[in-house]
C-alpha cells in the first residue's frame, strides 16, 4: 500500500483561521474571466439603453448635489466647478460602493450554484469587482467629456502627475470594495439584519467621505478621524489628480492603504472560514 | 491472489451533524442579547420554551447527525455505487466529497483531482450561447481553458447540437440543454468523478450512451463514485455499492447483495398479525359471546409469497387475510384502506363493490382466505398504514385500525420525476395522449 504521503487533497473536519488558498484561485483564473463575460453579457444583452443606465445616476446625483450642497448650502468646492468637483467623488465612490454592495450578497445570492459544485468561492466576488470596472468606465468616459469641456473653456483646474496613480485608486477601491463586501457577505449567512445595515451604512459611510465637501473644510482637530476612513484618501487624490486642488498628505494615503490591506486580509479571512460550513445555514 | 489497486479515496470516521429549526438566533441583536444574559448570569430571553422544559442546554437542541462514523476505501478504477432510500445521507456524502460542506468529524483523503456532477447545467446562462456556456461550465468543474478547447469538438458531437453551438442556450429546446450540460460533465477528466442522478437526462437512447460513457470512464482506471436510485444502472455499472441507511453504514461489498439488501430490508416492520394479536386490537361491533367471524392472519407478501414491507413501485403487493366463520355468513363484506403518514384515508377497496352481489355470496363455517392485489405502479413513494375491516351485515364489524405499514420506493429510471413527486400518496401509470394542434 502506498504512503498517506502521496495524498493530494484532505478534507478535514476543522479548519483554522489561517486557511486561505490563494493559489487555488489563481489556478482559476479561467472561471473568474468566464463569469465576468457571463455577467457582462447578462447585463447588456437585455437593455437596449444599457450604457445609459450607468450614466444617468451619477449625472444626476452630480447635478443635484450641486444645487443642494452648492447652491443652497454654499459648502466651497475649493474653487473648483461644483458639478465637475462633486462627479469625481461621485464615480468614485460608485464604483466602490457598486462593489461592495454586489458582493455583500455573495453567499445568499450564489447558494444555489455553491450548493453543486466546489470552485473557490472567491471567484464570484472577484469576478463581480472587475465587471463593475466596465461601469465606472462608461461613467469615468462622462466625466471625462464633462471635464475636457470644463478644461477647453478655461476653468481653474490643473490636471497634474498625479493622474498616473489613478488606475492604482481603481485596484484600491477594488480592493477595499472587495474587502467590505465579503467581510459583510461573511456574516450575513449567519446574521440576515446586516443586509438592511449594509444600505444605511453605505449611505452614511458616503457623507463620511469627502464627496460633498472637501477635505480642507474638515475642521482641523477632525482630520485625524477622517483620514481613518480609507475612502477619504481615494477620492480627495483622485479628484486632486484631475483639478490639482485639494490637501492630501502621504501619511493619509500610507494610512488608507494600510486600513485597506487590513480590511481586505480580515475579509478574506471570514470568508474562507464561512465557505467551509454556510451551506448548511441558508 | 488478486491485486488489488491502490486506495484513491480515504473516508475516516465521517459524520456530520446538522441542526434543525432555528440556526443561532439569525439576527445579530438577538445574539448579543444572548451573550449579554450569559455573561450575567441570567436566563436567555431567546431560549425556547420548550427547551427549558426539557433540561436541554442551548446548544444540544434539534441536532440530527445525517451521517454517523461513516468509513470506506475505494480503489482506484471502481466504480463506486451509493445506494439508500431518501434521507439517509447519501447526498450528504457527497457534498462532503465534492467539497460543497465541511464534514463536523473525521477526515478524508483523496488521490487525485475529484469533480462532481451532483446537477448537470450548474452555472449555464440563457443569454450565452452553447459555445460560451460549454467554457463556463467546464471552467466552474475545474477544466482549464486548454482542456476545454482541446475536448470541445468531443463534447458538441457527444451532444448531438453541432449546428446550434452558436445560439444562445435559452433557443434551445430542454432536450439539448440537458444533453450538452451533461455532455460537458462527462468530458471532464478527473480522475475521480462524482455522479448523482444524472442519468435523469435525456432520452432511453441519450442514457444508454451516458452509461456506455461511465464505463468508459472507469475503463481508463479513473473512478467513478455513483449514487442512484435506479437499481439497473447500478447493477449494470458498479461491481461494488454501500448502502446507507438513516447515516450509518449498514453494508459495504458485492452489488448483488447489497441491492437485495436495500430492497429487502427486514427492519422492525411486522409483515404478519396473528390471531392474538388482531383479537386484543379490533375495534367495531363485536358479540363476546357468539363470534360469527374472526381474523386470523394478515399477511403482506410480494407476488411470490415472500413477507416483506418494503416495496417497489413497479411491484404488486399481495395482501392475505384468512377468516373463519363460526356460523354462517352471507352478506360479509372486507374492507381495505389505505391511509397516508398522517392518517388520511386515502384508498379504501373492497371485495364486492356492487351491492346487489354481496348478497348472493354466502358462507359456511369455516376458514377461509381471501386475497387481495394491489396493482403496480399505483402507489409513490411514501410510507402506507393499512386497515382492514371486516363487516358482517348487521351482525358484527370487525376493525382493525392501522393494523400494518407498507413503504414504496420509487423505482425508475427519472430522477427528475422522483423530485417532482416525492412523498405522493398515488402515482398510477395511466394513459397519456399528446397530439399538435
Amino acid at each position: 500500500m502506498k504512503e498517506d504521503t502521496e495524498w493530494t487533497m484532505e478534507i478535514h473536519s476543522r479548519s483554522g483561521w489561517f486557511n486561505i488558498d490563494l493559489a487555488e484561485l489563481w489556478r482559476y483564473r479561467d472561471l473568474i474571466v468566464l463569469f465576468v463575460r457571463r455577467e457582462f453579457v447578462a447585463v447588456y444583452k437585455q437593455t437596449i439603453l444599457g450604457p445609459v443606465w450607468f450614466l444617468l445616476p451619477p449625472l444626476f446625483t452630480a447635478i443635484v448635489f450641486a444645487i443642494i450642497f452648492g447652491s443652497i448650502a454654499r459648502i466651497p468646492t475649493d474653487g473648483q466647478p461644483p458639478v465637475l468637483f462633486y462627479l469625481a467623488g461621485i464615480i468614485a465612490w460608485t464604483y466602490f460602493s457598486n462593489c461592495m454592495t454586489a458582493t455583500s450578497n455573495t453567499f445568499i445570492a450564489n447558494s444555489g450554484i455553491f450548493g453543486k459544485v466546489y470552485f473557490p468561492r472567491l471567484v464570484i466576488p472577484v469576478s463581480i469587482v472587475i465587471v463593475n470596472i466596465f461601469s465606472f468606465l462608461i461613467q469615468f468616459g462622462l466625466f471625462l467629456i464633462i471635464y475636457l469641456y470644463y478644461l477647453i473653456s478655461g476653468a481653474p483646474i490643473s490636471p497634474n502627475i498625479w493622474l498616473c496613480l489613478v488606475p492604482f485608486l481603481l485596484i484600491q477601491m477594488a480592493a477595499l470594495g472587495l474587502g467590505m463586501g465579503i467581510l459583510v457577505s461573511s456574516l450575513t449567512t449567519r446574521y440576515r439584519d446586516l443586509t438592511f445595515a449594509l444600505g444605511c451604512g453605505i449611505q452614511l459611510w458616503m457623507y463620511a467621505t469627502p464627496i460633498v465637501y472637501p477635505l480642507s473644510q474638515v475642521p482641523h482637530q477632525w482630520i485625524w478621524l477622517i483620514s481613518l476612513n480609507p475612502m477619504t484618501a481615494v477620492v480627495e487624490s483622485f479628484r486632486f489628480a484631475f483639478l490639482g486642488s485639494g490637501m492630501i498628505q502621504s501619511w493619509q494615503i500610507v494610512l488608507s492603504l494600510i486600513i485597506t490591506a487590513f480590511i481586505l486580509f480580515l475579509g478574506i479571512l471570514f470568508f474562507s472560514k464561512v465557505e467551509r460550513s454556510f451551506m448548511d445555514t441558508v | 491472489m488478486k491485486i488489488m489497486s491502490e486506495i484513491v479515496i480515504k473516508v475516516e470516521n465521517i459524520s456530520k451533524l446538522y441542526r434543525l429549526g432555528i440556526i443561532s438566533h439569525n439576527t445579530l441583536y438577538q445574539d448579543i442579547q444572548s451573550k449579554w444574559a450569559r455573561i450575567r448570569g441570567a436566563e436567555d430571553p431567546n431560549t425556547q420554551i420548550d427547551q427549558l422544559n426539557s433540561g436541554l442546554k442551548n446548544n444540544e437542541c434539534e441536532c440530527f447527525w445525517a451521517l454517523k462514523n461513516i468509513s470506506f476505501d475505494v480503489r482506484k478504477g471502481e466504480i463506486l455505487g451509493i445506494i439508500g432510500r431518501n434521507g439517509a445521507g447519501k447526498s450528504t456524502l457527497l457534498k462532503i466529497l465534492s467539497r460543497v460542506t465541511a464534514p463536523t468529524e473525521g477526515k478524508i483523503k483523496i488521490k487525485g483531482r475529484i469533480a462532481s456532477l451532483l446537477e448537470v447545467g450548474t452555472g449555464f446562462h440563457p443569454e450565452l450561447t452553447g459555445r460560451e456556456n460549454v467554457f463556463l461550465n467546464g471552467a466552474i468543474l475545474g477544466m482549464t481553458k486548454q482542456e476545454i478547447s482541446e475536448k470541445f469538438d468531443e463534447i458538441v458531437a457527444f451532444a448531438e447540437v453541432e449546428k446550434f453551438i452558436d445560439t444562445p442556450v435559452k433557443r434551445y429546446s430542454s432536450g439539448m440543454y440537458v444533453r450538452l450540460a451533461f455532455a460537458v460533465a462527462a468530458h471532464l477528466e478527473p480522475e475521480i468523478l462524482i455522479v448523482d442522478e444524472v442519468l435523469a437526462v435525456g432520452d432511453a437512447k441519450f442514457q444508454k450512451k451516458c452509461i456506455g460513457k461511465m464505463g468508459e470512464v472507469a475503463g481508463e482506471g479513473r473512478t467513478v463514485l455513483f449514487v442512484s436510485h435506479n437499481m439497473n444502472a447500478v447493477k449494470n455499472l458498479c461491481r461494488k455499492v454501500i448502502l446507507l441507511e438513516a447515516g450509518n453504514l449498514v453494508y459495504e461489498g458485492d452489488t448483488h447483495t447489497g441491492i437485495a439488501q436495500y430492497v429487502n430490508e427486514d427492519r422492525i416492520e411486522t409483515t404478519t398479525l396473528d390471531e392474538e394479536y388482531l383479537n386484543s386490537i379490533m375495534t367495531g361491533l363485536i358479540l363476546e359471546r357468539n363470534p360469527t367471524v374472526r381474523f386470523q392472519q394478515i399477511t403482506i407478501s410480494d407476488m411470490s409469497g415472500n413477507e416483506r414491507a418494503t416495496f417497489r413501485s413497479d411491484e404488486e403487493i399481495k395482501i392475505t387475510m384468512r377468516y373463519r366463520c363460526y356460523t354462517k355468513v352471507t352478506n360479509l363484506r372486507l374492507l381495505i384502506t389505505v391511509l397516508d403518514s398522517e392518517g388520511n384515508r386515502i384508498m379504501n377497496t373492497l371485495n364486492y363493490d356492487d351491492e346487489s352481489q354481496v348478497s348472493k355470496n354466502e358462507l359456511n363455517p369455516g376458514v377461509f382466505t381471501s386475497i387481495c392485489t394491489f396493482p403496480k405502479n399505483l402507489f409513490g413513494e411514501n410510507r402506507f398504514y393499512l386497515s382492514f375491516s371486516m363487516i358482517n351485515d348487521y351482525i358484527e364489524h370487525i376493525n382493525i385500525e392501522k393494523g400494518m405499514y407498507f413503504d414504496i420506493l420509487f423505482y425508475s429510471m427519472s430522477s427528475y420525476s422522483e423530485k417532482l413527486y416525492e412523498k405522493t400518496c398515488i402515482r398510477p401509470l395511466l394513459k397519456w395522449t399528446t397530439y399538435v394542434e
